[in-house]
């Protein structure tokens, strides 16, 4: 027997509202930037608040993709991701200034070779370290949260007091490559050269994940093992493997990010990327666990309500994204665009 | 019997605290479709999932062939040739049904002539082919968990109760779409709760009774028996 149904498929129209809801967290950031226009007044303050706010937005989207990634493929909460950050800028920020005479030639080309230099070490030496990290402490603790909490606070504080025993237990202190210092004049208003080459390498990192997402079979698998791991490793892919370069891949991310951040603050500490992963979580947790969307439009508006709510109501500012927190859970309790079902 | 394409013995399975598989002794002939039967609860499930590697062996072996593979991950089994469609379907609610179908696929790209069987098989797969597969229903979803096993040739299918809760146009489907599998001389071990689909499609039967086999024969001694029927399973077949 080989019957067909004999009942005839059709695709009812998706009315308007479910259409809308599904779509509005993709408005969430035109509409935050249109109300900080109206609020703001003015379009020069208004378009430099834009440009900040999206530059640290998109510095923390490189920090959380890859965070938001582990957890959705491997249910494993990394609170040692923040030393990632650390370790990053602190090994992109030594390559930059042993290239001084790169960063202070004013040079575009010799530049932003001395930046990308940095960038690549940064990368390879805390993909590195999330493979040792990944093999010598989350390994043995998958599937219990409690330990995954204790032993990740734990290698976080190990590879921090490592930070201070190499590097010192000094801030450092930095001035940005020649090129990039400085601001472009728009609308009457200054933007930082350093901004917008943070939005720049964001949008391309965004763009390259998406591709690489959707085009690609490593990313069909990734995207499916956020979904249904066990189903996964069914159909014979070896989700363990793909775990481990998923964790290498966004623990070199975290890196990137925290060269791009101290670059970005003028200033190191070993502690910055801890301070950072209150932020990171915030944007994985609206974001929606496992979806890098997500992530990527939650760090889009943590950093514009930052600013914007810094130069509007100062004292807020400190509240601003625990408020915006609470606002998109008590609106989607699972963030905007989840992807990993409730376990 | 010679030379069973599955061999479970005394396997033992415990799930959390709790003693599930209580020692199984089941061997699947080659080339027969095998229909597990049971209460609820009894461990069908249980014993399929343990196969696949889902669920940890504590006691017993379990041989593909001639070769252990309990030691084995999930990935390797199926890499072995095993194909498995759990209960809940698996689907891939934020892919397409083509993503979810290439993913199947995972030794290459998947033959047109397979693809053109699997469209004929389930014609709506075709008409959903770029649609998510989260907006299917729930009859074109198990439709996809079934095609995902058939977009490759495996050695053996293990099937976990792919009628449950649809509607009898969708049945029909199904069992032609094991019928043709059948044809075609794979072995399925198919746990099926429907004993119209399960005496049409099986060869045959293993009934399950605490975490145990407690029976095995044939589809048509099953039939027959009508105190087996009564005792193991709390109902007659005839009713069906």
């Amino acid at each position: 027997m080989s019957a067909a149904p004999d009942h005839t498929p059709t695709m009812a129209a998706v009315a308007l509202g479910e259409r809308l809801a599904k779509a509005a967290p993709l408005l969430l950031v035109p509409v935050l930037v249109l109300a900080g226009y109206l609020a703001i007044g003015t379009t020069s303050s208004w378009l430099t608040l834009t440009v900040s706010g999206l530059a640290m937005g998109m510095m923390i989207f490189i920090m959380a993709s890859g965070l938001t990634l582990v957890f959705g493929l491997m249910d494993v909460i990394n609170f040692g991701h923040g030393a990632f950050i650390s370790v990053g800028a602190f090994v992109g920020i030594s390559v930059l200034l042993s290239l001084g005479a790169w960063t202070g030639a004013p040079s575009l080309a010799l530049n932003v070779g001395a930046v990308m230099l940095a960038v690549f070490a940064a990368m390879v030496v805390t993909g590195l370290l999330g493979w040792g990290f990944e093999r010598v402490i989350v390994r043995p603790v998958y599937g219990a949260h409690l330990k995954q909490i204790l032993v990740t606070v734990g290698g976080l504080i190990v590879i921090e007091q490592m930070i201070h025993v190499i590097w010192g237990p000094d801030e450092i202190f930095l001035t940005r490559p020649e090129m990039l210092k400085g601001a472009v004049t728009f609308a009457g208003a200054a933007i930082e050269k350093y901004r917008l080459l943070a939005v720049a390498v964001g949008l391309v990192l965004f763009v390259l994940m998406r591709v690489v997402f959707r085009h690609t079979k490593v990313g069909l698998i990734v995207r499916a093992g956020v979904e249904n791991g066990e189903m996964v490793q069914a159909l014979g892919y070896r989700l363990r493997l793909v775990f481990v370069g998923v964790f290498i891949a966004g623990s070199a991310l975290a890196g990137l990010g925290g060269v791009m951040w101290g670059l970005y603050q003028e200033v190191i500490t070993a502690g910055m990327g801890e301070e950072m992963m209150i932020l990171v979580f915030i944007v994985v947790i609206i974001g929606g666990l496992g979806s890098v969307e997500g992530a990527f439009i939650g760090a889009l508006l943590v950093g514009l309500t930052q600013n914007y709510v810094a130069f509007l109501a100062p004292k807020l500012a400190l509240i601003s994204n625990i408020g915006l927190m609470t606002v998109i859970l008590m609106w989607r309790p699972q963030g905007m665009l989840p992807v990993v079902k409730a376990k | 019997m010679s030379d069973p394409i599955l061999t479970l013995r005394g396997v033992h399975t415990d799930i959390a605290r709790y003693h599930i598989l209580q020692g199984v002794d089941l061997a699947i002939p080659r080339g027969e479709v095998t229909m597990l039967l049971g209460r609820n609860g009894v461990g069908k499930t249980t014993t399929l999932r343990t196969v696949i590697g889902h669920w940890a062996v504590r006691e017993g072996e379990i041989l593909f062939g001639d070769r252990p593979i309990a030691h084995l991950s999930v990935a390797d089994r199926a890499r072995l040739g095993i194909g498995f469609v759990p209960e809940d379907m698996g689907i891939f609610s934020d892919l397409t049904v083509e993503e979810n179908m290439v993913l199947a696929a995972r030794s290459g790209r998947m033959d047109s002539a397979r693809q053109d069987w699997i469209f004929a098989t389930f014609p709506p797969l075709k008409t959903f082919w770029r649609s998510a597969a989260g907006t299917l229903s729930g009859g074109q979803k198990q439709m996809l968990s079934i095609a995902r096993v058939m977009a490759e040739e495996r050695q053996l299918y293990l099937i976990d109760e792919p009628t449950k809760g649809l509607a009898p146009a969708i049945i029909s489907t199904m069992v032609g779409a094991l019928r043709e599998l059948k044809a075609q001389g794979a072995s399925i071990l198919l746990v099926e709760q429907n004993f119209a689909v399960a005496k049409a499609l099986g060869d045959g039967v293993a009934v399950m009774e605490n975490g145990r086999i407690a029976w095995t024969g044939t589809m048509a001694q099953l039939a027959a028996d009508r105190e087996a029927q009564e005792s193991l399973m709390g109902l007659s077949m005839e009713a069906t």
